[in-house]
């Protein structure tokens, strides 16, 4: 995939989500504007542009048909120590030298949305959290897979410590490199959603998302956010940074 | 063997080869494998099984440097876009054929019976040149040609749909060999497909007479049998 670094522009957004009551259809109009907008120059883009509504529709169905195959009770298949791959590949929109380098002494996991208490919390908090591991398959909307151990603390005991609203649709994360997804409310609360600390038995390394990513093995990879420095409990649709540019939404395994 | 309500007998020894239901999920099919094979070719490029990839030309999910615009890479979220869409057509439309193919008695009678005895012998006949084309009847080797494609379509997209809620549909994906050798199964019926649309299109080009009554549903009889014999 190539590198183009979205602006922090969407940390605000989610900072401020009923500012933005962005819904998924809202969303497809600005979309293909803005792609019509940015070529000018040629004239496939409008050329296609009932092709693309007509995709991005039957997107929006594959979301709902997926929420609706999607079983809370369900847990993903775990594995064995002895199947965890020994080389675990990483994977960005940039190299790996490029990743955040997270401070834990400045770090802080912002609040924001419908939760009670949106105190931030800090590397020292979330890492007493209790935790639970998982060795579980990371698939690649590419195709590739690799297993995995992660440890962490469930996400939904973490929403019910912050007193999130777990009616509202969606859980947003924004994360330091300027990559941003959400879920629905169900998979966040999925007992095998964890907010992982560690990969491998080790404190999870800076390529891996330092100090914390979302593990969520019910999800494709890319909805697996590292570097997570913003959560938000909203109604409001926060889409995603490959969610935004085609990308399948709900992405389930 | 009594023809049923869809039969219409014509003027001029014209009869009806091919039921309309049968015509339309026939094209509407050959849209969706279409769709299917290229945009999964693209998809397949992102993470190739074996040591080569697809040509770009030849795969499916619109061009490279329209998708920098669209989807800000080369071209696998457009391929994913279209595989995920045309994955309801060829679904839905299936079913359709299957509902009527079983209840219309048309499966029956085209596809059934067949034994391997018939089967040997048709074979023999064809590889040696001499396998009579008649219309209104489906040879042996016709009918295992049909029936094999058909099972192989319903294991691509079963194995397809192993793959894509692997775990969802765990129990299925573990039928498959789990995830990963799910995804050897989907390419390998993907390339039986492939064969049989060879051997297909390489019969219609040698028999050409069987293409316009795929359109149209009329042929002249020479058996006055109704749905007869295509390649």
């Amino acid at each position: 995939m190539s590198s183009l670094v979205k602006p922090d522009r969407r940390i605000l957004d989610a900072e401020t989500p009923s500012m933005h009551p962005l819904e998924r259809r809202g969303f497809l109009k600005g979309a293909l504007s803005l792609g019509a907008l940015s070529l000018l120059t040629g004239c496939d883009l409008t050329d296609n542009e009932p092709a693309q509504r007509l995709l991005w529709n039957m997107s929006w169905w594959n979301d709902r048909v997926q929420a609706w195959l999607f079983n809370p009770n369900r847990l993903a298949p775990t594995y064995p120590e002895s199947a965890v791959d020994r080389v675990f590949r990483y994977n960005a929109f940039y190299p790996e030298d490029e990743a955040p380098k997270l401070d834990p002494a400045t770090y802080k996991l912002e609040l924001s949305g419908s939760i009670g208490d949106k105190r931030p919390w800090t590397v020292d908090q979330l890492y007493q959290l209790p935790r639970t591991s998982q060795i579980t398959r990371h698939v690649c909307v590419e195709g590739w897979s690799v297993i995995g151990k992660w440890s962490g603390c469930p996400l939904r005991n973490f929403l019910e410590r912050i007193e999130a609203d777990i009616t509202k649709k969606y859980i947003g994360f924004i994360c330091a490199d300027g990559y941003y997804t959400s879920v629905d409310m169900p998979t966040a609360l999925h007992p095998q959603t964890i907010m992982a600390f560690t990969f491998a038995d080790q404190i999870l390394p800076r390529k891996f998302g330092y100090p914390m990513k979302i593990r969520i093995p019910t999800k494709l990879g890319f909805k697996n956010p590292k570097f997570v420095i913003a959560l938000s409990v909203t109604d409001a649709y926060p889409g995603g940074f490959w969610e935004d540019y085609g990308y399948n939404w709900y992405s389930g395994s | 063997m009594v023809p049923t309500g869809q039969t219409t007998e014509l003027p001029n020894r014209i009869i009806l080869l091919h039921p309309a239901l049968v015509r339309i999920t026939h094209w509407l099919n050959a849209l969706a494998i279409f769709i299917m094979i290229g945009s999964g070719w693209r998809i397949y490029n992102w993470d190739p099984l074996f040591g080569f990839q697809f040509p770009v030309w030849v795969t499916f999910g619109g061009w490279p440097e329209v998708s920098q615009h669209w989807h800000n890479e080369e071209g696998l979220a457009g391929a994913l876009q279209w595989h995920f869409a045309a994955m309801w057509l060829l679904f839905v439309n299936l079913l359709v054929y299957f509902a009527y193919g079983l209840a219309s008695g048309h499966f029956r009678r085209a596809f059934l019976p067949v034994w391997p005895r018939e089967i040997a012998r048709d074979l023999g006949a064809a590889l040696s040149g001499r396998l009579a084309h008649r219309v209104g009847e489906r040879n042996a080797v016709q009918k295992v040609l049909y029936i094999g494609v058909l099972t192989v379509i319903v294991l691509t997209v079963l194995s397809g749909l192993s793959i894509w809620k692997p775990v969802q549909f765990q129990d299925l994906t573990g039928l498959f060999g789990g995830y990963d050798f799910a995804r050897y199964v989907h390419f390998f019926c993907m390339t039986v497909i492939i064969v049989f649309l060879a051997v297909h299109l390489t019969l219609t080009a040698l028999v050409p007479k069987v293409l316009p009554p795929m359109i149209t549903g009329r042929a002249e009889s020479d058996t006055g049998q109704d749905e007869g014999a295509r390649p």
